[in-house]
């Protein structure tokens, strides 16, 4: 098989507070293809934030990035870029959406003066080239009457087609990569579903590779072909998306589907999962997960899971994988409380 | 659609719609006008002594507006060219002191950590020295100061507190996803500071150095009055105010007009930043934002 385009080896990236050291990403392994889409799912705090950063080594101080870590992208190892030499791959061959349309924008600015900076910056040439650049772009994103929006300034758009000159300057150079951080979180439904749309056609017409960061596993299903689960800075399960719905391994993932709101279920409040992330700086010894977890035994609390391989391109962080019988003898089912306080 | 008022219009537009800031900006814009046209059109030079036997320290009259001082000078030339002297040394300073504040307080905040902290501690070091007292302190050892070493001075003690407030705005905008959005596509640190960093934090920094010029030309007032600023024969209205004070039992006019005139120009320059501080505020930026139609924000399929 061909080099992945990204191939992320042993991770981590520590904070160093005077709290002690936050391991918020702690050893983490991935790769990613060309042309691909890869969901990467947590909850806050897990540690999925801090992956993207450090993949475009963004972490600032006092973030640090260990000297073991690998991020082979392209043939390159960018953990050991000088920091010059990383500015001429962020935005050009990797780039980021980030989450908040409304504050992702430059104010003072017009979106095509943005979009045309991405393209300056990058390529030179001249401030008319760059600036038919972004009128074109715009189009591409689906941005109607391109060449006048470019004139005009982020708070004249709306939440939606702030996101699509957000994510038309992080396509401009047409990157082999885009993460894109929580893309759709913070716009309504229906222009949640448009752009997750227009991120699926426009990474099937250029060929970008996606790392879509979500909580929401929806999302995931609707665009990405294979999926990491974070907790705790590791990765504790990965799998193809539809694996991964149907045959979830790892207790946490299964805490994630079933607090998913489904159809035909209106009446009953959604599982939570007990308990919160605990903090970073003092993870668990053995499996992160086992002082929340609902089938947790005493090797759980002692012994650290390896990723298990479970199935093709399915791997699981979690001692049922050995010991599968367990699984039964559930102590405390997630809670499901069935329409205890009935809406009418 | 909400409807076209004075939305659309620009800073100055909104400035003019102002009633305070419009006198201001009326007094100050006959200031400068005075400062540069008006000596040309008065009849004598600023130095001129026209009679020291009889035209000593007569009082305002249509042939002196102002009337004269102990020397048979024109009081009227003096201090109009006192208002170019004056005008010139503060803005002059406060461009300075704006620039070296504004440069600090953006690489100290966006540096953070340990330089941060380093670089405050210095400047707590310099706050911590009264302003005035130094330049009586310099003043009086490099005596008499040129004009340019004058300006340098002022502007050289006067950028503290914009730093303050630059840094202070820096840290809070350094984080802003637009920023962090610059980092990640590629900016380096020169062209985020000055194109996303410095033009949205600007507002603090233009209303305080209008503040600053008022405050810079009472200053020099003061030191020109202890006899340490602008000397004679150099007509500053401090220096022409000093002069006067020796002899002001007799002749109130010396020491009038000058103190009317930087009375007159401190409190414009103050309505002024005051009224900046309105008009520049985002959140009136945000609501006055122009919507015509055919841009009003709206979704599409």
């Amino acid at each position: 098989m061909a080099d992945p385009l990204l191939r992320v080896r042993d991770l981590r990236t520590y904070f160093y507070t005077e709290n002690g050291v936050a391991r918020s990403v702690d050893g983490v392994s991935f790769e990613i293809g060309a042309g691909e889409t890869v969901g990467l799912v947590g909850e806050s705090g897990c540690g999925k934030s801090v992956t993207a950063l450090s993949l475009l080594r963004l972490v600032r101080p006092p973030g640090r990035i260990e000297s073991t870590s690998e991020i082979l992208f392209d043939g390159q190892d960018l953990a050991k870029l000088s920091e010059k030499e990383m500015r001429k791959i962020r935005g050009a061959r990797m780039a980021m959406v980030f989450q908040e349309p409304m504050t992702a924008l430059n104010p003072v600015f017009t979106v095509g003066d943005q979009i045309a900076e991405v393209v300056r910056v990058h390529h030179g040439g001249s401030k008319k080239e760059a600036w038919a650049r972004a009128v074109q772009m715009l189009e591409t994103v689906g941005i109607p009457a391109p060449e006048q929006r470019a004139t005009e300034y982020p708070h004249q758009l709306s939440g939606g087609m702030r996101q699509r000159v957000v994510i038309a300057m992080a396509l401009v150079m047409n990157p082999a990569l885009v993460i894109a951080d929580e893309p759709t979180t913070a716009l309504d439904v229906t222009i949640q579903a448009q752009i997750l749309e227009l991120m699926r056609e426009l990474q099937q017409r250029l060929g970008t590779s996606i790392l879509l960061i979500t909580h929401d596993l929806g999302v995931v299903a609707e665009t990405a072909s294979r999926v990491i689960v974070m907790y705790g800075g590791e990765i504790v399960e990965e799998a193809p998306v539809d694996e991964l719905f149907k045959n979830a391994h790892h207790p946490y993932t299964e805490g994630l589907l079933n607090a998913m709101p489904q159809v035909g279920h209106e009446r009953e409040r959604l599982a939570t999962i007990p308990g919160s992330v605990p903090p970073p700086t003092a993870w668990p010894k053995a499996c992160r997960f086992h002082d929340r977890c609902p089938y947790a035994w005493d090797r759980c609390a002692t012994e650290h899971p390896p990723l298990y391989q479970i199935g093709p391109g399915h791997s699981s962080r979690c001692h049922l994988a050995e010991e599968p019988e367990r699984r039964a003898d559930k102590h405390e089912p997630f809670v499901v409380m069935a329409g205890a306080e009935g809406r009418p | 659609m909400s409807s076209i008022g004075p939305s659309s219009r620009s800073i100055v537009g909104r400035l003019l719609a102002h009633r305070s800031a419009r006198w201001a900006l009326a007094v100050i814009a006959l200031l400068v006008v005075a400062a540069i046209a008006g000596p040309w059109f008065t009849a004598h030079a600023g130095h001129e002594q026209l009679d020291i036997v009889k035209l000593k320290n007569t009082p305002p009259s249509w042939r002196y507006p102002f009337g004269t001082d102990q020397y048979s000078r024109d009081l009227l030339t003096r201090v109009l060219l006192g208002a170019r002297i004056s005008l010139a040394v503060a803005t002059l300073a406060v461009l300075l002191s704006t620039t070296l504040g504004t440069a600090y307080g953006l690489i100290s905040g966006y540096a953070g950590g340990a330089v941060d902290a380093a670089m405050m501690r210095v400047l707590d070091g310099f706050l911590s020295i009264p302003r005035v007292l130094l330049l009586i302190a310099i003043l009086t050892l490099w005596n008499p100061v040129p004009l340019s070493g004058l300006i340098l001075l002022l502007g050289a003690t006067g950028w503290f507190g914009v730093s303050r407030i630059v840094r202070a705005q820096t840290l809070a905008t350094r984080h802003l996803e637009y920023v962090e959005s610059a980092r990640a596509l590629g900016a380096g640190t020169g062209r985020i500071l000055l194109r996303h960093v410095l033009p949205n934090i600007v507002t603090p920094v233009i209303v305080t150095a209008t503040l600053a010029v008022g405050n810079v030309i009472a200053l020099e007032a003061g030191l020109s009055y202890l006899g340490v600023g602008a000397r004679e024969p150099t007509p500053s209205w401090g220096s022409i105010f000093f002069d006067g004070v020796e002899f002001f039992a007799g002749n109130w006019w010396v020491v009038f007009f000058p103190g009317v005139a930087i009375v007159a120009t401190v409190l414009a320059f103050n309505v002024l930043g005051d009224a900046l501080r309105d008009v520049l505020d985002p959140r009136q930026l945000h609501r006055s934002a122009p919507v015509t139609p055919g841009t009003q924000p709206r979704e599409n399929g």
